[in-house]
Parts: structure tokens; sequence; C-alpha cells
């Protein structure tokens, strides 16, 4: 190791300022994306499991599926798209944010010109940047496999995404807040399990599924992208995850503890 | 070292500053004062509140009452500007573990307008030989090596360490002191907490002891290690035991030798003690901390 000695070359004038706000919280985006892109552990879950449902759930018979009539990759390929944002926006963030929160990661950023809200932000953008990569990557294996969305449902698709990110990234938020990081770890995945195989959100499951926020994100998805129109039960679905994303934030700012 | 008597001389200031956990007083009307350009080591037993003070002048917490001055601005309200002249150095490094080594420095340097050179910094520190290697599979001299290079990047006017040399191999630590001389020869502030206390020998010019979240002594180095005017006399025999015999560590004065006799006399002892032949030994800065702050365990 050389000598750490900061001579009086480096003598600064004035302290180095703070970036200007966008760029910092740009630039925090973009290290979470990259920080999930090299984990072999969120990409398998963010992007691996739900291509290897995808195909399973398409192209095989694995799994009865009451299509109504419809292609079962028109069926299928939207929940997909609904899990590949549970999967981000909670189980993957609150893993990450669990594990930042507990070797004081949120502190140190926290104390830069980043600042809290800065962090934040640029969790937020970086999910949505991560989720971008989701769509295009599921997207496209869909089209291979014979996916044909409406797509006069996009916009109303876009806005269940950003509801159902903003209602899982304040869930994660109010878990990873709360809870041990080794407790969050396991939560999350356990919860992402149950609501994988019974909360309505890769397949339809109907009753009271379409009240929970996998369900409901599902059903908007479904509503949208197969059927194109803005149903009542697709406005219903966006009703409950807009009162989902609003309780599960309120939690968050209440019990979000950063140490 | 004179104190000087300007406000705009300290770069900390607490004044009856309190801050309570439940029922737990981690700050009871703490005042203390760290001089501008000067290192001033905090000390203190765990649970002193050494951390709690460091993270409230750090914004990270809000005190519940008294009045905080860092760098002039309170770092609850005045924030947004405090955080770029401000660097941190927090408890066990505060790194993202799936983070890359110089890919974090990196990161961190684009949160500042004008950070220093990423490449000048991880060469002075020896980053470059893990540069590439995340977070969690470093050791932790590496680790803690990494956390000052991210509390130094931003050119801060202020760094707040804290114990920044914990758990490091003898060749690190050397290299964090220097690190921190350095600091100072630049005429940058350094707050820094520690439980080592050569560390705080070696690089301080003006220790704070805290206790129970109450400041119990300050001075510098040379003032808090002053030997007492009347000696003091410590049979080496350990507590709970009878000596036959007193043996002293140290040189006594006259005064000190004389009082020992007496009381050796009452006892019915022999006493092995050798007279000052100038001054009396100091103590040591360990001396001092453990006569404060008491020897149990807590």
């Amino acid at each position: 190791m050389t000598m750490p000695h900061t001579g009086p070359a480096e003598v600064p004038a004035v302290h180095a300022g703070g970036a200007p706000p966008a760029r910092r919280i740009l630039a925090h985006a973009s290290f979470e994306l990259r920080t999930v892109l090299r984990n072999g552990e969120q990409l398998l879950l963010t992007l691996i499991l739900p291509a290897l449902f995808l195909v399973v759930l398409a192209r095989t018979e694995l799994i009865r599926l009451d299509v109504g009539g419809a292609a079962r990759i028109d069926v299928v390929a939207p929940g997909i798209l609904a899990l590949a944002v549970m999967s981000s926006a909670f189980t993957s963030q609150a893993i990450s944010t669990g594990f930042d929160r507990r070797s004081g990661a949120l502190r140190m950023l926290a104390t830069t010109p980043l600042g809290r809200g800065g962090l934040l932000g640029g969790k937020i953008l970086g999910v949505l940047a991560m989720q971008a990569v989701q769509v295009l990557v599921l997207g496209a294996l869909a089209f291979v496999l014979g996916w044909r969305p409406a797509l006069w449902g996009v916009p109303l698709a876009l806005l269940a995404v950003l509801l159902g990110t903003a209602a899982f990234t304040a869930l994660a938020l109010l878990l990873a807040g709360t809870l041990r990081a080794e407790a969050v770890l396991a939560g999350a995945n356990l919860l992402w399990v149950l609501l994988v195989i019974g909360g309505g959100i890769v397949l339809p499951a109907g009753g009271w599924t379409r009240y929970l926020p996998s369900g409901a994100l599902g059903e908007a998805m479904r509503q949208s992208l197969q059927h194109g129109g803005a149903s009542t039960s697709a406005l219903l679905a966006l009703v409950v995850l807009a009162g989902w994303a609003a309780v599960f934030a309120a939690a968050a700012v209440r019990w979000f503890r950063w140490h | 070292m004179p104190v000087p008597s300007s406000p705009d001389q300290w770069c900390v200031a607490l004044d009856g500053v309190t801050k309570s956990f439940g029922s737990t007083h981690a700050l009871d009307s703490l005042t203390l004062r760290a001089r501008r350009g000067a290192i001033t080591a905090v000390l203190g037993p765990n649970g002193a509140g050494k951390t709690t003070m460091m993270e409230i002048c750090e914004g990270l917490q809000r005190a519940d009452g008294g009045r905080v001055r860092v760098l002039g601005m309170d770092p609850a309200s005045d924030a947004v500007h405090l955080r770029p002249r401000v660097g941190v150095m927090v408890q066990d490094g505060g790194l993202p573990v799936m983070a890359l080594a110089l890919e974090l420095l990196e990161h961190v340097s684009r949160m500042y307008a004008r950070p220093r050179d990423v490449g000048e910094l991880a060469d002075s520190l020896g980053l470059h030989a893990f540069a590439r290697t995340s977070v969690r599979r470093l050791s932790g001299g590496q680790r803690q090596r990494l956390a000052l290079a991210i509390a130094l990047v931003g050119r801060p006017d202020l760094v707040f360490l804290d114990e920044p040399s914990a758990g490091l191999d003898p060749q690190s630590r050397l290299a964090v002191w220097e690190l921190v001389e350095g600091l100072r020869q630049d005429g940058v502030s350094v707050v820094l907490s520690t439980h080592l206390m050569d560390e705080a020998s070696h690089l301080a010019d003006h220790v704070v002891i805290i206790d129970h979240g109450v400041l119990i002594a300050e001075g510098t180095v040379a003032g808090l290690t002053a030997p007492a005017a009347s000696g003091r006399v410590r049979p080496a025999a350990p507590s709970g035991t009878t000596p036959s015999a007193v043996t002293l560590r140290g040189e006594l004065t006259p005064e000190a030798l004389g009082s020992l006799h007496e009381w050796a006399r009452e006892h019915g002892l022999a006493v092995d003690a050798t007279p000052a032949t100038n001054e009396p030994a100091p103590r040591t800065l360990e001396d001092v901390f453990l006569d404060l702050t008491g020897r149990s365990l807590r």
C-alpha cells in the first residue's frame, strides 16, 4: 500500500459541492440497475424464472388453463409481465434494501449530497429501469412465442405497472425498514412463492384474490393487454392497486427505520 | 494549544443536546466543542453516546433538544447545504455489499460537482488491488480503507470518522493515521470516535470523553494525562488480596512516598518504592479514561 498522505498539491480550495439533484438521482438509479443485473440471484428472480414460467405455461400442458378460447400465450404473457413487476419492485427491492440497511449503506449514502430523498428517488427510478429491461426481454420472448397484445390497452397497462410498482416498492420498503435482513430475505421470498401460487398474479384466480395487490396487478394487465379496453374490472383493479399503494406508503413512512 | 474564542473557530458546537430512545437517555444535555482544522477525538465506553452524537452531527438523527451547529449550520434543517461539505465514515463502513469496490467509490464521487480524482485517491489508499472485488468479499481492512476513501472523495471541510481503524492490522492502522494527519495538514477538520487510546494519543489535538451521554472530561492529551499534584499511590497487588509488601509502578513524588510509608506502617507492610528523581511518571490516556469511566464491564 502506498503512503496515503494527502500532500499540499491536493489542498482543496473549497469543498467539492454537490452535483445537480437530477444527476445524483440518475447516477443512483444507474448504480442500482447495474447492481441488480450483476447479481445472479436477483436475475434469477426478475428475469430467468419469469421467462421459464412464460415458456412452460405457453408451450406445455403441465398446467391446465381455462383460456376461454383465447391463445394460451395471450392469457399468460400479461400475467408474466405482472410477475416481473412484482419481482423487481417487491422481492428484489426488499432484499437489497434490507441488506443495505443492515450494512449501514443506507446511512452512508444518506450522508452524501444524494440524501434520503435522492436515495429513494434513485431506487424507484432503478426499479423502473429494471422493469423496462424486463418488459423488453420478456415481451420479446412472448412475441416470439406468438403473443400479440392489444396495443390500445398499452396505456392502461403502463398505468397498472406504475401503480403496481408504487404498491410493491412501498411494501418492500416497509418490510426492509422494519425487519432484520435475514427475516426480509425469508419473508420476501416466501411471499413471492405464495403470491405466484395463489395470488392471482400469473393466472386469473378470481374471488377475493382480485383484492390482493398481486391479483389486482395481474387482472389489470390481463384486462388491458388481452382485451384492450378500460373495462369495469380493469378499473376496479387499478383502484385496488392505488389503495394498496397508499396504505403501504403510509406504513413505510411511519415505520421505516434507517438503522 | 490556545482555546479559540470565536464561534467561527468551532466546526462542531453542541449545547445541551439531549436524545432519548424510549427510556434510555443516550445524550443527556451534552455540551462540547471541536475546533476547526484540528483533530478531535471522542472517547467513551460502549453505549456512552458517541455514535448518537456523531449521527446527530451527520444529520442521520435529530436531537430531542439543545442546539447543534456543524460548520455553523443546523444539520437537521440545513442538510442540503451541509452534506456536500462533510465526509462521513459510518461505523462498520456502511458499504453496499453487492457493489464493486472502485465502482462504489466512483458512484459516490458522482454525487459531487468537483470530487477528488478517484484514481489518485484509490492509489493513495491502495484500493486498486481490489478494485473489481465485490464489497462482501473484502477483508475488514480493505473495507475500512474503501470507507475512508468514500468519506474523502468530496473534498470535505469536515470529516466524521466513527472508529476508523477498528479491526485493522498494524500496517493498515498506521496508514490510516498518516491519512488523518494529512487531512489536518490540509486544513480539514476531523472528528473521530475511537476505543483505541493510542490512536487518540497519537492523532488528537483535543480529546473529549463522554459517558452516559454527558461530557466528563476534555482537553489536550498532555493536559489530561498530567500527573495529579499529590501523586497517585497504587499497590501492585490485585484488589481483594492482602499484599505482604507494596511495590509501586513508576516513581513517586516525595509527598506521595511519605503518605505511602505512613499507610504501610498502619498496615504492617514493607514498602518497595522508588523516589522520583525529577517529575513523577505521567499517566497514560488509558489511565485517565479508566479513572473517569470506571473499570467494571458494562
